[in-house]
C-alpha cells in the first residue's frame, strides 16, 4: 500500500514537474514552426509583390502586349515577351522528354535490379552530377556537346526526321534542341535521387505479392513498383520541371540567345531567365529596366502557374486511380 | 547566474575588438560598375595602396547599367560604364556628376574561314553582313576589298553578345555612325534587336561560337582576340586607310576624336589617318560636390595618380591609354571636384 502510494505520489510530483514546461516548450516548439512556415509563405508574396512594383509602369504601359508580342527592342523601348516564354517553355518539355524516362529508368534498376555492390558507386555519381556547377556545364556544353552535336546527332535527326518542320533548317549548333539537352543534363540528378527514394519506400509486400501471384520480373516492377509509386515519381518530375524552367547559365551558353518563335529545333531560341541573366546588369534606361522585371513577374507567374496544373493533373491521378480500386 | 556573465564578457570583448577596428581602420572607398576595366581598376588599385596605405578601394565590376545605378543611388563613391550617361539619367542625379575618362578598348571582327586569310572590312560591307543582307563570304562586296583571299562560297554565320554589354554599345554606335539604314531599323545600346544570327555569352561565348561555326564572323574585344590568337580584319577608317586594331591606333583614335568638355564622347569612326574606327572609352562616375571631405580629397589624389602613373600601366594589360593632351585636360577636371 505504502510503496503503490508513494508510486502514484511520485508520479503526480512527475508530472507535476513536467507538466507546465512540457506544454510551455510545446507551444513555443508550434508556434516557431509556425512562423518559419510563414515566413515562406511571405517571402514568396514579397517577391511578388516587389516584382509587381518594379514593372508597374511597363505593364500600364504594355498591357496585355506584353504576353503575345515578340519584339524585344530595348533600343526603340518596344518590349514583348512572347519568345521568350515560348522558349522557357519548349526548352524545358525537351527536357523533360529527355530527362524523364531516363531518370526513372535509372531510378528502377538502381533499386530493382542492380548487384548491390553497384548501387553505391551509381547513386555517388549521379549525386556528383548534381553538384557541377551551372556555368562549368555551359562551358562544356560550348566546347563540347554542341560541336559533337552539330558533327553528328543533328545531321542524323536532320536526315530521318528532315520531313518534319521540328527538325528541318541549317544546323549551327547553339539552339533550342542544346539547350533543351543542357537541361536535361541538370535536372537527370534530382529526378533520378527523388524517383529512388520513393521507389526504396515501396513496401516488399508489394513485390512479394507480385511475385507470389506469378509475375516476371518485368511484371513486378512495372505493376507493384512504378505503379504503385506513380504519384510520387510524377512529384519528382515536377521537382525537376521546376528546376527547368528557372535554369539560366548553362542553358544561355548553349541556347543562342535569339528572340524568335520558330518549328524547328535546331534553330537559337531565348528563355525567360536567360534574357535576364543577360541584360539585366546593363540595362540603364527606366523602361528597359521595367521590362526586364516585367519578364521576372511572368517567370514567377509561369512557374506557379506549371505547378498548380501538376497539382490537379495529381489529384485527378490520384482520384482515378482510387476510384480503380474501389471498382 | 554564470552565462549572462559569460555574455557580458562576450559582449565586451566584441565591442572592444569592434572599437579598435575601426580606430586603426584604413579608409574604404566604395567602387562598382564595368566590367571591361575591371582588370586594370584592381592593378590600380593594388599599386595605390603602395603609394597611399591609408586608403583602400573596394570595387565591384557589376556592369555599367549598375554602376551608373549606383552613382545615382549614392550608395557609391564612385561609379565606372562603359558608355557616358545619357541626360536623361544625369538629369536624376542629385548633383552634378563628372565623367573621368581612363582607357579605351577596341571591338575587333573575328572569323572562322578555311586557312583563315586576312581579311579587309569597311563601313558598308560590315553594316551589310551584321544587317543579314550579305549572306555569302563570296559576295562581290567582299570580294573587291580582298582581291587577294580566297573567299569560299560558304553561308556568313554572324554571332553576337547576347549579354548587354560595352562592346556592344561601342559595335552598335560605330555601326549606326557609318549606316543610316542600321540607324533606322537598329540603332546603338548595350543590348539590341539583331536582325540577323546567333547570340552567345560574353566575350568567350562569342569566340566561343566563332571558332566552331566555319563561316562565322562575331564582334570581341581585342584584349580577347589577341590573347586567344583569333583573326581580325582590318577596318577602313573614314580617312579611308584600312587600319589594324592595335593598342596604338585605339590611342590615335581617341587623339583625333572630338572631346566636348563633359568627356562624353564617342570615339567610333575617328577622322584620324591611323585611326581604328570601331573603339570606346570607359570612364569613371565621380560627384563634383563630394559629400565627406577627407574621403572625397582622398578619391581626388587617387584620380590624378591614376591619370598620371596609373595610365603608363595600361599598355601591359593591353589597354590603350589616354594621350597625353587628353590626359591635361581631365587632370583639369578633377581639380574642379569641391570637398
Amino acid at each position: 500500500m505504502a510503496v503503490a502510494a508513494s508510486i502514484a505520489v511520485e508520479g503526480r510530483s512527475v508530472q507535476a514537474r513536467m507538466g507546465s514546461p512540457s506544454r510551455f516548450g510545446d507551444k513555443a516548439f508550434e508556434w516557431l514552426t509556425l512562423a518559419m512556415a510563414l515566413a515562406v509563405v511571405v517571402l514568396i508574396i514579397l517577391i511578388a509583390w516587389q516584382l509587381w512594383i518594379g514593372s508597374s509602369v511597363a505593364i500600364k504601359k504594355f498591357g496585355f502586349h506584353f504576353l503575345v508580342t515578340s519584339t524585344w527592342d530595348p533600343v526603340a523601348e518596344q518590349f514583348g515577351a512572347l519568345p521568350f516564354i515560348y522558349g522557357t517553355l519548349v526548352s524545358s518539355l525537351i527536357a523533360l522528354l529527355i530527362a524523364v524516362p531516363l531518370s526513372i529508368a535509372t531510378a528502377a534498376y538502381l533499386t530493382e535490379l542492380a548487384p548491390l555492390w553497384i548501387r553505391q558507386p551509381l547513386v555517388s555519381l549521379i549525386e556528383m552530377l548534381a553538384a557541377i556547377p551551372s556555368v562549368i556545364l555551359g562551358l562544356w556544353g560550348i566546347f563540347v556537346m554542341i560541336p559533337w552535336l552539330r558533327d553528328y546527332p543533328f545531321p542524323w535527326l536532320k536526315r530521318v526526321f528532315g520531313w518534319t518542320p521540328f527538325f528541318n533548317g541549317p544546323i549551327y549548333g547553339p539552339s533550342m534542341l542544346a539547350g533543351g539537352i543542357i537541361i536535361a543534363v541538370m535536372i537527370l540528378p534530382i529526378i533520378t535521387s527523388v524517383s529512388r527514394e520513393i521507389l526504396r519506400s515501396v513496401p516488399d509486400l508489394q513485390r512479394e505479392a507480385a511475385y507470389g501471384l506469378g509475375a516476371t520480373r518485368w511484371e513486378a516492377t512495372r505493376i507493384a513498383v512504378l505503379s504503385y509509386a506513380k504519384k510520387g515519381l510524377f512529384g519528382a518530375v515536377i521537382l525537376g520541371l521546376g528546376r527547368a524552367l528557372g535554369e539560366t547559365m548553362a542553358v544561355t551558353m548553349v541556347i543562342g540567345n535569339t528572340p524568335q518563335i520558330a518549328a524547328s529545333l535546331f534553330k537559337p531560341g531565348y528563355t525567360l531567365a536567360s534574357v535576364l541573366a543577360n541584360e539585366f546588369t546593363e540595362a540603364t534606361s527606366d523602361m528597359y529596366l521595367q521590362a526586364l522585371f516585367e519578364i521576372g513577374l511572368v517567370l514567377f507567374g509561369i512557374t506557379i502557374l506549371v505547378n498548380l496544373l501538376a497539382q490537379l493533373l495529381l489529384r485527378t491521378i490520384a482520384v482515378k486511380s482510387a476510384t480503380r480500386a474501389v471498382q | 547566474m554564470k552565462c549572462p556573465k559569460l555574455a557580458h564578457k562576450i559582449l565586451a570583448t566584441v565591442l572592444l575588438a569592434g572599437v579598435t577596428a575601426t580606430a586603426s581602420a584604413q579608409m574604404m572607398i566604395n567602387g562598382a560598375g564595368a566590367t571591361f576595366p575591371y582588370p586594370i581598376y584592381s592593378k590600380w588599385f593594388d599599386e595605390y595602396a603602395k603609394v597611399d596605405p591609408s586608403v583602400r578601394f573596394n570595387y565591384q565590376s557589376i556592369g555599367s547599367g549598375g554602376g551608373q545605378k549606383q552613382i545615382l543611388a549614392q550608395t557609391v563613391d564612385f561609379g565606372a560604364s562603359d558608355g557616358p550617361m545619357t541626360d536623361d539619367n544625369l538629369t536624376k542625379a542629385p548633383g552634378k556628376i563628372l565623367h573621368i575618362p581612363t582607357v579605351a578598348g577596341a571591338v575587333v571582327l573575328t572569323y572562322n574561314l578555311p586557312g583563315n586569310p586576312a581579311l579587309k572590312l569597311d563601313a558598308d560591307t560590315i553594316a551589310g553582313i551584321f544587317l543579314g543582307q550579305i549572306k555569302k563570304w563570296n559576295d562581290p562586296k567582299l570580294a573587291a576589298l580582298n582581291s587577294g583571299a580566297n573567299l569560299p562560297d560558304q553561308e556568313i554565320v554572324v554571332v553576337h553578345r547576347s549579354d548587354g554589354s560595352g562592346t556592344t554599345f561601342i559595335f552598335t554606335d560605330y555601326l549606326s555612325k557609318v549606316s543610316s539604314e542600321w540607324k533606322e531599323k537598329v540603332g546603338n545600346n548595350t543590348s539590341v534587336n539583331w536582325p540577323a544570327g546567333i547570340g552567345g555569352k560574353g566575350n568567350e561565348g562569342v569566340s566561343g561560337q566563332v571558332k566552331q561555326t566555319p563561316g562565322a564572323i562575331g564582334y570581341v574585344e581585342l584584349i580577347y582576340a589577341t590573347q586567344n590568337k583569333m583573326p581580325y580584319a582590318e577596318v577602313k577608317n573614314s580617312a579611308g586607310q584600312f587600319v589594324k586594331p592595335t593598342i596604338d591606333s585605339v590611342t590615335a583614335a581617341i587623339a583625333t576624336a572630338n572631346i566636348p568638355d563633359d568627356f562624353r564622347f564617342s570615339m567610333t569612326n575617328a577622322p584620324g589617318k591611323d585611326a581604328y574606327p570601331i573603339s570606346g572609352a570607359t570612364w569613371l562616375l565621380v560627384y563634383e560636390q563630394q559629400k565627406d571631405a577627407t574621403k572625397g580629397k582622398k578619391l581626388v589624389e587617387f584620380l590624378k595618380w591614376a591619370m598620371k602613373d596609373g595610365e603608363k600601366m595600361a599598355k601591359d594589360l593591353d589597354y590603350a591609354s589616354l594621350p597625353e593632351s587628353v590626359q591635361q585636360r581631365v587632370l583639369k577636371r578633377i581639380d574642379e571636384i569641391k570637398m
